[in-house]
């Protein structure tokens, strides 16, 4: 296992392709920084067209990689979308080239804070800069024009992912002929804000943390990171979800009048934090909800969302799910109303589910139908063949 | 009350939407309220290669138009209309909706400031049939085309023909073309007059401004 190492050090192993960005093309952040060198860890699945008209890119969420359809190489689980991509499946890989890089200031493969600074041979921690969802676009960008693709026939991503999918709809509406963002939202608010300060000051808490200079000094912050991804973890679930699975049921046959986990919702959620910090980077963590918290669409476009979108030719289709506390309808729907207030294209369905925010990435034949109705009435337009089903 | 497009060609939508669909030129910019599940904007879609989009109440509805690749959100007609620019389309639609609105005249208004052409169809409450029930039975009417009881009703503007043209001259619209229709689905006769007032149990206008 790879808990000892750091995380730079264990990357060059990973599977999947790799894009790197010389000194002669530094990636110009919103923070004022030319970075360089970049590199950006990327996977494809299926083919693209002689047209090179059918590549969808996916953009991965907060803890997500590119590891989209495939066993992940640290976790051994299935890929994160695997519900979703495949053979005949909504995002078909024999008709569709599908494209999932990890982001900018991630922790598998892709150039982040774990990484090695080149000018001081150390980590990066916290000197590398702060990014933003615009950063982690323009990564994509240069590796869509890398992969000589003009025009993507989709832009897809949930929660940060969908972030992305809207940045690139409002900032290069040409390069996209569809976006579909889902469970998101045009701008962080306050209670998402106040939720990753929660998760960022658990791990700056944690003594292992070191200011940050943990790799250099062989240590981790392992509980604070833990603890931050509990806290998070019940955001991306709902009530009624966290009842039908755990109830007030308990790990042993009764009280232990102590502090153990006496509740199966609490053994869980132990759980999940002890996982996470086995495939995820402290420091990366800080940085990637960093630039969610960043992100305001409006903000960027003179206060008015509809600016962002003037003008557009791209065909949209906002997903939403009823218990998605996290990213609410009400999200949704404000975009929705910016793209009519430019009489753009777009199709807004909410998904009824139980699961909250993280529906996304479950099986919910609703969310699968809709997706897949929405796809192929574009590829229609668009000219592409028609798919088997 | 559905009928739908049999894909393969010879289409079959109701007889209402069949006329609003006549309407419509080909290659427009189409906005239909109140889309249902969306069998006129496929039908528009198909046979009239519009750039259709809708907008549905119900997510029932809008689900299964979006699951069908149609173009289509959630919302609410009384509000939503508002959000659209000037001039957005050729056409705005709203078919068998209007009585369901809170505030008709505001629909109707926007609709001919978003479209260049409204086309309205509603139910005609000054038909004989209903006018012959109030009469009889003195109670509200329940027929064919008005099929719910006076307490759970979403019908909650009902018009006649005679009514809405009257609206019409009061905003200054233009009514370019009304047709209504009786209870076998045929067309009988031009609106406006009283005979169609009469004897139409539904209408259709095409609108436009003046």
């Amino acid at each position: 296992m790879s808990t000892s190492q750091s995380f730079g050090a264990t990357n060059a192993a990973l599977p999947g392709h790799r894009l790197e960005l010389g000194p002669d093309t530094p990636l110009h952040l919103d923070c004022g920084v030319d970075l360089s060198p970049v590199t950006i860890a990327y996977q494809t699945y299926g083919r693209l067209n002689a047209e090179r008209s059918n590549a969808i890119l996916i953009c991965h969420a907060l803890t997500g990689d590119h590891y989209v359809a495939e066993e992940h190489p640290v976790t051994g689980k299935p890929g994160w979308w695997q519900e979703l991509v495949g053979p005949g499946r909504v995002l078909d890989t024999d008709r569709f080239f599908l494209i999932c890089s990890n982001v900018l200031g991630g922790c598998m493969g892709t150039t982040g804070p774990a990484d090695v600074n080149p000018a001081t041979a150390k980590p990066w921690a916290l000197d590398f800069p702060v990014i933003t969802i615009a950063d982690m676009v323009r990564a994509q960008v240069r590796l869509i024009d890398h992969l000589g693709i003009d025009q993507l026939f989709s832009v897809v991503g949930g929660s940060m992912g969908g972030m992305q999918v809207l940045e690139w709809a409002a900032r290069y509406p040409h390069r996209v002929f569809t976006a579909i963002p889902i469970a998101t939202a045009a701008r962080h608010s306050a209670q998402n804000i106040a939720f990753g300060e929660v998760g960022r000051q658990a791990v700056i808490a944690d003594p292992e943390w070191c200011q940050g200079a943990y790799a250099l000094q062989g240590r981790r912050p392992q509980n604070g990171l833990a603890v931050a991804r509990m806290a998070a973890h019940i955001t991306y679930m709902s009530e009624g979800a966290l009842h039908r699975k755990f109830g007030r049921n308990l790990q042993g046959r009764e009280l232990t009048y102590g502090f153990d986990a006496d509740f199966q919702v609490e053994s869980y959620l132990r759980h999940q934090g002890s996982s996470f910090v086995d495939r995820f980077d402290a420091n990366c963590y800080l940085y990637i909800t960093r630039a969610m918290d960043y992100f305001d669409l409006a903000a960027d476009h003179g206060g008015i969302l509809a600016n962002a979108f003037r003008g557009t030719k791209v065909r949209f289709c906002v997903i939403s799910f009823t218990s998605d506390w996290l990213f609410p309808t009400r999200e949704s729907r404000s975009i929705v109303h910016a793209l009519n207030a430019v009489a753009a294209n777009v199709s807004f369905v909410e998904v009824e589910s139980d699961k909250g925010h993280d529906a996304f990435l479950l099986d919910e034949p609703e969310f699968h139908a809709t997706l897949s109705g929405f796809l192929e009435g574009a590829a229609e337009h668009r000219g592409l063949p028609r798919g088997g089903r | 009350m559905t009928t739908s497009t049999n894909g393969m060609g010879a289409p079959s939508i109701r007889v209402d939407l069949q006329l609003i669909a006549d309407m419509v030129e080909p290659n427009s910019r189409v906005l239909d309220l109140g889309c249902g599940e969306g069998i006129l904007l496929d039908y528009l879609n198909r046979f009239k290669r519009v750039d259709g989009r809708g907008m549905e109440l119900s997510m029932a509805g809008v689900r299964a138009a979006v699951a069908h690749g149609l173009s289509v959100i959630q919302g609410d007609a009384d509000t939503d209309i508002k959000e659209y620019p000037s001039g957005a389309f050729d056409y705005v639609i709203l078919s068998q909706t209007l009585q369901a609105t809170r505030e008709p005249k505001s629909v109707l208004e926007h609709m001919l400031r978003i479209g260049r052409r409204a086309i309205v169809s509603f139910p005609n409450f000054a038909h004989w049939r209903v006018r012959l029930s109030l009469l009889r039975n003195g109670r509200m009417p329940v027929t064919e085309t008005l099929t719910y009881q006076w307490y759970d009703t979403p019908n909650i503007h009902l018009c006649t023909i005679r009514d809405f043209t009257a609206l019409c001259a009061e905003l200054g619209i233009e009514v370019e073309r009304a047709i209504s229709l009786d209870s076998k689905g045929t067309i009988r006769f031009d609106a406006g007059g009283r005979f169609a007032n009469w004897l139409g149990e539904q209408a259709v206008f095409l609108l436009r401004r003046r």
